[in-house]
């Protein structure tokens, strides 16, 4: 396999793995709760989900911080050779918004409960400051943008997704496994 | 009917000097548009404001007197913002104040002591859904012209009324103790 000319880019690090699925785990069960949570009739379960939510964005947005720190470090590793070059740029303008997303949405999401008034405290210990003051209009027009960075977060997922099973099904290169290395096609040790 | 006359006249000369009032003023129009009731609550640990917005009081406090001073205190339980829709439209319901039922919450005080450096400790009762506690707290009280301000804050259990019954009753998601603060303003004229 080329792969081997390449020993030091031609994978990601365990941690950069380790951190991709942490943080899309956790994202997609934040993003199931967000969505689950608004439409339950006011009870003290409900207060809890919300501020397990919330708790939960907060630790996402510091994973994320890690996971960008450790990436300016560790490059990613080259993808193949022979791949276009709109679906390298389009790969990795993806990434970048992706990236971009994974702060985007914590943040409007602490902004709006800020706005609306419920300040959020971490695990029930930590209080974060409140950039915003009370205000109605503001609170309900972030939770409009929290919304709309979330389902194009999604989106965009669900094409991220898809793009990395057609590698591996379709193109069947290793690009999948580099994220998921028990898949690789080749019984090759790195 | 002479020494009326004469005291008109002292007090005359008195506000003409400008002289601190040392007559007795009874400070008993209470000033709803000036005075507030505001209140904190935590749920999940998170301190979340609020405030009633109609409430009455009857004040009549005579700084030379003050153990004879009066004061009662109604609020109009509606009135509350609970810091959301939501929680405006939960806490008038059955297991919070039950609005219909108990529109009202009334304080009545019985005892006024002088703790010095203008605070007083009031002592009454406090009824709220059809339950009667003994409340007292600290109250700090200043004069401006011809109107006084009685600040205080305290805390209320709400257990102790039952606000808060049922999937609420346990102190995990809204805790037991409501931070209290008034400000309530009263005039001589
Ligand atoms: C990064 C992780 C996050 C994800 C994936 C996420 C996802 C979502 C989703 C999908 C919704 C439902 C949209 C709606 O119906 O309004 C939602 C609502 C909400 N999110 Fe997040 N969120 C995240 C982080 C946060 C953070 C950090 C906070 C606050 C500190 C927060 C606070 C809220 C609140 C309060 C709502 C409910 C809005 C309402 O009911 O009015 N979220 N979230
Ligand atoms: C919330 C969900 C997800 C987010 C936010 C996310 C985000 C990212 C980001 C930002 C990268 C670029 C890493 C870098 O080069 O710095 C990446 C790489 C990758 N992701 Fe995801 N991802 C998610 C879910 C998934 C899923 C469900 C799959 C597979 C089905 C997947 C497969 C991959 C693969 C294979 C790579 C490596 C691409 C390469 O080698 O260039 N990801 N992901």
């Amino acid at each position: 396999m080329p792969a081997s000319t390449f020993q030091p880019a031609s994978a990601y690090t365990r941690t950069a793995i380790g951190l991709h699925w942490l943080i899309a785990i956790a994202l997609a069960g934040t993003f199931a709760l967000g969505i689950y949570m608004p439409d339950l009739p006011l009870s003290p379960q409900k207060l809890k989900l919300y501020s397990w939510h919330k708790w939960a964005g907060v630790s996402i947005f510091l994973f994320v911080i890690l996971r960008l720190v450790w990436r300016f470090g560790h490059r990613p590793p080259a993808l193949p050779a022979g791949m276009p070059r709109w679906q390298v740029r389009l790969a990795e303008g993806t990434h970048h918004l992706l990236y971009l997303l994974m702060f985007a949405v914590p943040l409007s999401g602490w902004l709006m409960s800020s706005a609306k008034g419920f300040q959020t405290v971490w695990f029930g210990v930590l209080p974060l400051p409140d950039l915003l003051n009370k205000d109605k209009e503001l609170g309900d027009a972030l939770r409009q943008l929290h919304m709309l960075l979330n389902f194009s977060m999604a989106g965009l997922v669900l094409v991220h997704a898809a793009a990395a099973v057609k590698h591996h099904l379709i193109d069947r290169d290793d690009i999948l496994a580099r994220m998921l290395p028990f898949l690789a096609h080749s019984g090759a040790k790195k | 009917m002479k020494s009326n006359l004469t005291l008109s006249c002292l007090a005359l000369i008195a506000s003409l000097l400008h002289a601190p009032a040392a007559q007795a003023v009874e400070f008993k129009q209470f000033q709803a548009a000036k005075s507030s009731l505001s209140f904190v609550y935590k749920q999940m640990n998170v301190p979340v404001d609020g405030q009633f917005k109609n409430f009455r009081a009857r004040i009549a406090f005579d700084p030379a007197k003050p153990t004879a001073a009066k004061a009662e205190f109604e609020i109009d339980l509606a009135s509350i913002d609970a810091g959301s829709k939501d929680a405006n439209d939960e806490v008038a319901g059955k297991a919070w104040f039950d609005t219909k039922q108990f529109p009202v919450a009334k304080f009545v005080a019985s005892s006024v002591k002088p703790l010095g450096n203008n605070r007083y400790e009031v002592a009454g009762k406090m009824s709220i859904k059809g339950k009667t506690q003994d409340l007292a707290t600290p109250v700090t009280v200043s004069q401006q012209g011809d109107g006084a301000s009685f600040d205080g804050s305290l805390v209320l259990k709400r257990a102790d009324y039952a606000i808060g019954d049922g999937v609420w009753a346990d102190f995990g998601t809204v805790a037991n103790e409501i931070q209290i603060k008034f400000h309530l303003v009263a005039t001589s004229k």
